[in-house]
C-alpha cells in the first residue's frame, strides 16, 4: 500500500473563525428578537418584580431551531440506576420556571433545550429608551442648572501634591538617571515630578418634575393595577436613567388624593369609588406650591380604569384643562381591557389640546405602545396620530 | 517537537496493535488544534461546513461549557478516506494514546458497518464546494434570503429516506416531467416507460384519480424540492446539498450506541497492551472511568455499547450446551461474532437483538417518564425496557413524517403525516414549523397526527395555524 496508514501533524489554525463569525450573527439575531419581543418583555412580570437587579433570563422565542419533535411531557426515556433502582422511585424534580410564568410549561428536562438568552434589565433599556424622550423639554431661564463635571485629563509640571502621577514622574526620573548613566530609580528630584490636572465642564440642564398619579380605588382589579404599576415602573426607569434632574411626585387616589412615598405608590392597595379631580386638584397645589412654572418643566401623568364618578367628570375636565396650561404635557392611561365605553376617556376626548395625549390599554404589550405615545417627541406624536387618522 | 515524535511513535504502535486484533481502519490524519476548532468542529460536524447562525449558537455552548470546565472534547473523528482524527491541543501523551485506539476502531467501524457503506467518502471536498456555492448565492441573492431559505430547509433536514438511494441525482429530469405534466406525475423507477404509455391518449380523469405521490413518501426533503412550484433553482440547489450532507450525517445517527461502544471496547483492549508506567496506569483509569460513567438519566453510548459488545464476545465465546446443540454454535467464536455484529447491525437491531435481559438487569436499567413535577420510574422489566431503548432509537430518534398529498384538496397543497407510533408530537414546536414548511411549498401545509387518541389535522395556510379533529 502506497498510502501512509497515518500522518501527524500540527497546522496554523489562527485564522479559522469560522465559529466565532457565526457566533457573532447568532448574537445578532437575539438582539433582533429581543428589540422584536420588547412589547411582551416590557409587561414581563419576572422584570417588574424583580427590583431591576438581576440579570433575566428571557426565552427567546424565534431563536429555537424549530422541527418536528416529541412532546417531551408525553415520552418515556430510558436511564440506568446503581443497582437498586425502584419502580416509583424519583430520579429528578423539574425546576420551576422563574417568576410566575403561568401556563408556560415546565422548565428543563433531560435533552430539551429551551434557548434562553441571558439579559440585564439594562439590556432592556438601552434598546427601549433609546427612542424615547420627555415631549417638548424646555430650557426654563431662570433656573439653569450648572453641572460641572471634573475630569483628569492633563498632566503638568505644577501642580498640587495629591495629584501626582507616580508612574510618569517614575518615568521621567529614569529618563534623567539614564542619560546621566545611571539607569535606575532614585534621587527624585523637583523637576521630575508630574501632575495631573483636571477640567471642568460645564453643563446646562433643565428641571423637570413628573406628577405620577394613579387610582387605586376599589374598581382597579388585579390586572389594571399591574399595567398601571408596570407603566410607572418604566417611566421611572426611564427618567431616571435618561434625565439627571427630574423630580417624580406621586399621587395615589380614590375618592381622595394622597400624596405618596415611591415605595407606598408601588405596594399599597386601595378599596373605594374614584373621584379622578381629587387627584388633579392635588397636583395644581403641589405645582404651585413647589414646582413654579418658570423653573420647571411639569409632566403630570394619570392612569386609571376611567370608571370616574359621573358627577365628577365635569369637574375633572376642569383640573386637567388648568393643568395642561401649567404643563408641558398632560399625559392620560386608560386601563380598559374590556372596551366599556362611558369612561373618563370619552369625557377627555372632547378636550382638543395638543399637550393631551391619551392611551388606552387593553393587554399587556400595549403598555410598551402607551410609553411609545407619552414619551415621543411632538413632531414624531404628530406624525403618529396622522397616519392613525 | 519531542511531543510530536513521541506521539508520532506512539500511533504507529498502537495503529500495529489494532491491525493485529483485526481492526482493519481507513488510514487516518491526526491533527492537532486549540480547542476553538475542536468546538468549531463539534458544531459544524465538519470543518468546512456551510456558515449558519445556528451552528455559532451550538459552538458557542459548546465552547462556554469548555471554558467553564463543565465538559470536555478530547477527540472528533470525520468519517472520510483517509479518516482525520482532531486532537486537542494540551491532551497529555497518555490521553493522546486513549484516543487514538479511541478513533482507530472508530474508522474501522466507518470502513465496515454496513450503514456506511453509501456514505460518501470525499465529503469534505463536497461541503466546502456546498458552503462555496452557498457563499455564491448569498452574493447574488442577498445574505438574509438566502439565511432565511436554509432556516427553513433546516427545520425538515432530517425526514429524509436515507434508503433512497435509487433517486439520487434525478431530480432534474423529474423536474423536466413536472414541467409538462403538472400534478400527474409519480415517480417509480420507470417513469421513462410510462411516459411514452401516457402517449398513447390515456384517459386523464383516471391519472387524475391517482393518488400523489403513490406511496406515502417519507423523503420530505427530496419531494419538496422536486414538486414545489414556489422554489427557484439555487433553492433546489441548496434543498439536494443540504440533503447530500444528512444522507452523510445519517449513519452516524443511527449508530450513536454501537459506534462508541466499539471504540471504547477497543480503546480499553487496546490500552492493555500497551506498556503502561503506574503513573499512566492511574491516569487511563481515571480517564477510561469518565468516559463510559453511567448516568441516571440518559444511557451514556459509550458504557451501554462496551457492555453490549463485551457481553455478545462472553456469549459466543462460550455458548450453552443448548446453543451449542440447537444454534450450532461453537466455543470461542466470540471475536468472530463481535466484528460481525459491527458490521451488519444499526443501534435498534443492535438493541433488540443483542441487549439480553440479564444485562439489562445487570445494567440496572429502566423506563422513567415526567409525572406532574417529577421524573419517576415506571417499568423495570426488561423486555418492555429493551423495547422502549430500541423504538427510541428508530429512526435516529425522529419522528416518522411522510408526505401523504402533494396535491390536497385537488389544490397543490401539501399533506403531511405523522406515522404514530406511541409519543405525540410538541404542538408548540409543529406550529411553529409548518410555516417553515409552508414557505418551501408555496402554498397551505396540513399534518395530520394523534393527540390524546384522536386524529387531529394541523394547517398553517401562510397566515395562521388551524387545527381540526377528524
Amino acid at each position: 500500500m502506497s498510502e501512509p496508514l497515518f500522518i501527524v501533524s500540527k497546522e496554523d489554525w489562527s485564522l479559522h473563525r469560522k465559529g466565532y463569525e457565526d457566533q457573532k450573527r447568532h448574537q445578532e439575531k437575539v438582539r433582533e428578537a429581543i428589540k422584536e419581543n420588547l412589547p411582551d418583555l416590557v409587561s414581563e412580570e419576572s422584570i417588574i418584580l424583580s427590583d431591576g437587579k438581576e440579570i433575566l433570563k428571557v426565552p427567546i422565542k424565534s431563536l429555537d431551531e424549530y422541527r418536528f419533535k416529541y412532546n417531551s411531557n408525553k415520552q418515556k426515556l430510558v436511564g440506568q440506576g446503581m443497582g437498586n433502582s425502584k419502580v416509583g422511585e424519583v430520579i429528578g424534580q423539574l425546576v420551576p420556571k422563574h417568576g410566575a410564568n403561568n401556563g408556560k410549561g415546565a422548565g428543563k428536562s433531560p435533552g430539551e433545550d429551551i434557548y434562553e438568552a441571558e439579559i440585564t434589565i439594562d439590556d432592556i433599556q438601552e434598546m427601549f429608551f433609546q427612542d424615547l424622550v420627555l415631549p417638548d423639554l424646555q430650557n426654563k431661564p431662570n433656573q439653569e442648572i450648572i453641572v460641572e463635571d471634573i475630569r483628569f485629563n492633563d498632566v503638568r509640571k505644577k501642580g498640587l501634591m495629591g495629584n501626582i502621577d507616580k508612574r510618569r514622574t517614575i518615568l521621567e526620573n529614569l529618563k534623567r538617571n539614564s542619560l546621566m548613566g545611571k539607569p535606575r530609580i532614585g534621587a527624585i528630584s523637583p523637576e521630575d515630578l508630574r501632575f495631573k490636572t483636571w477640567e471642568e465642564t460645564v453643563l446646562p440642564r433643565s428641571q423637570a418634575v413628573v406628577i405620577a398619579m394613579m387610582d387605586t380605588s376599589g374598581s382597579m382589579g388585579m390586572f389594571e393595577k399591574y399595567i398601571a404599576r408596570t407603566f410607572f415602573f418604566w417611566m421611572v426607569r426611564f427618567l431616571r436613567t435618561k434625565y439627571e434632574h427630574v423630580e417624580i411626585v406621586f399621587i395615589a387616589h380614590h375618592t381622595e388624593a394622597k400624596e405618596v412615598t415611591e415605595e407606598e405608590f408601588f405596594t399599597r392597595g386601595e378599596s373605594g369609588g374614584t373621584i379622578c379631580s381629587s387627584a388633579y386638584k392635588m397636583a395644581f397645589e403641589i405645582i404651585n406650591q413647589r414646582y413654579p412654572v418658570d423653573r420647571y418643566n411639569i409632566y403630570p401623568f394619570h392612569f386609571s380604569d376611567g370608571d370616574n364618578l359621573t358627577s365628577d367628570n365635569e369637574k375633572s375636565v376642569k383640573y386637567v384643562k388648568e393643568l395642561i396650561k401649567l404643563s408641558n404635557m398632560f399625559g392620560y392611561g386608560e386601563v380598559n381591557q374590556y372596551n366599556r365605553s362611558s369612561t373618563l376617556l370619552a369625557v377627555y376626548k372632547q378636550i382638543k389640546e395638543e399637550k393631551l395625549r391619551c392611551a388606552v390599554i387593553r393587554d399587556k404589550s400595549q403598555v410598551y405602545t402607551a410609553l411609545k405615545t407619552f414619551f415621543s417627541s411632538k413632531e414624531d406624536n404628530n406624525l403618529n396620530t396622522e397616519s392613525l387618522n | 517537537m519531542g511531543e510530536m515524535i513521541e506521539l508520532e511513535k506512539a500511533v504507529g504502535e498502537i495503529t500495529e496493535i489494532a491491525r493485529g486484533f483485526g481492526l482493519d481502519p481507513f488510514p487516518i490524519h491526526y491533527e492537532i488544534c486549540p480547542p476553538e476548532i475542536i468546538y468549531t468542529l463539534g458544531a459544524y460536524g465538519m470543518p468546512t461546513r456551510f456558515t449558519h447562525w445556528s451552528f455559532g449558537k451550538a459552538f458557542y455552548r459548546m465552547k462556554l461549557q469548555y471554558d467553564l470546565g463543565l465538559s470536555k472534547i478530547y477527540e472528533l473523528i470525520i468519517n472520510a478516506n483517509p479518516s482525520y482524527a482532531f486532537l486537542l491541543a494540551g491532551n497529555s501523551l497518555l490521553q493522546n494514546k486513549l484516543i487514538v485506539a479511541h478513533v482507530l476502531a472508530h474508522a474501522d467501524f466507518f470502513k465496515n458497518n454496513y450503514l456506511f457503506s453509501r456514505t460518501s467518502r470525499d465529503m469534505i471536498e463536497s461541503m466546502t464546494t456546498t458552503a462555496e456555492r452557498i457563499r455564491q448565492y448569498e452574493m447574488k441573492y442577498g445574505k438574509e434570503r438566502v439565511e432565511k431559505f436554509i432556516d427553513a430547509v433546516l427545520a425538515v433536514q432530517e425526514h429524509i429516506d436515507p434508503y433512497l438511494f435509487q433517486n439520487d441525482g434525478n431530480i432534474k429530469t423529474n423536474n423536466g416531467i413536472n414541467d409538462h405534466l403538472p400534478n400527474l406525475q409519480r415517480r417509480t423507477e420507470y417513469d421513462d416507460l410510462w411516459r411514452l404509455e401516457d402517449r398513447v391518449e390515456k384517459n386523464i380523469e383516471e391519472q387524475v384519480q391517482k393518488k400523489f405521490p403513490t406511496t406515502p413518501e417519507k423523503d420530505l426533503v427530496l419531494f419538496i424540492s422536486e414538486h414545489s412550484k414556489a422554489l427557484e433553482d439555487w433553492q433546489r440547489d441548496i434543498m439536494t446539498m443540504l440533503r447530500e450532507e444528512m444522507l452523510y450525517f445519517w449513519p452516524q445517527i443511527e449508530t450513536k450506541i454501537m459506534n462508541e461502544g466499539w471504540a471504547a471496547y477497543w480503546h480499553t483492549k487496546i490500552m492493555r497492551e500497551l506498556d503502561l508506567s503506574e503513573q499512566e496506569s492511574i491516569e487511563f483509569a481515571k480517564l477510561n472511568s469518565a468516559v463510559i460513567q453511567p448516568s441516571r438519566r440518559a444511557i451514556n453510548p459509550y458504557y451501554l455499547g462496551k457492555k453490549i459488545f463485551v457481553d455478545i464476545e462472553k456469549r459466543w465465546d462460550n455458548p450453552t450446551s443448548e446453543e451449542q446443540g440447537q444454534l450450532g454454535r461453537k466455543l470461542g467464536g466470540g471475536k468472530k461474532k463481535i466484528f460481525e455484529v459491527r458490521e451488519m447491525e444499526g443501534d435498534s437491531s443492535f438493541i433488540r437483538n443483542y441487549l439480553s435481559d440479564e444485562l439489562i438487569k445487570e445494567l440496572d436499567m429502566f423506563i422513567y417518564k415526567k409525572v406532574g413535577n417529577e421524573w419517576i420510574i415506571t417499568e423495570k422489566e426488561p423486555k418492555k425496557v429493551r423495547e422502549e431503548l430500541c423504538n427510541s432509537r428508530i429512526n435516529g430518534g425522529f419522528p416518522y413524517i411522510v408526505v401523504e398529498d402533494g396535491d390536497y384538496s385537488k389544490n397543490g397543497e401539501l399533506c403531511l403525516k405523522h406515522q404514530f407510533e406511541e409519543v405525540e408530537l410538541d404542538i408548540k414546536y409543529l406550529e411553529k414549523t409548518l410555516p417553515y414548511v409552508y414557505q418551501l411549498w408555496g402554498k397551505a401545509v396540513h399534518l395530520e397526527t394523534t393527540i390524546e387518541n384522536r386524529a387531529v389535522l394541523f394547517t398553517f395556510d401562510g397566515k395562521k395555524n388551524f387545527r381540526k379533529f377528524l
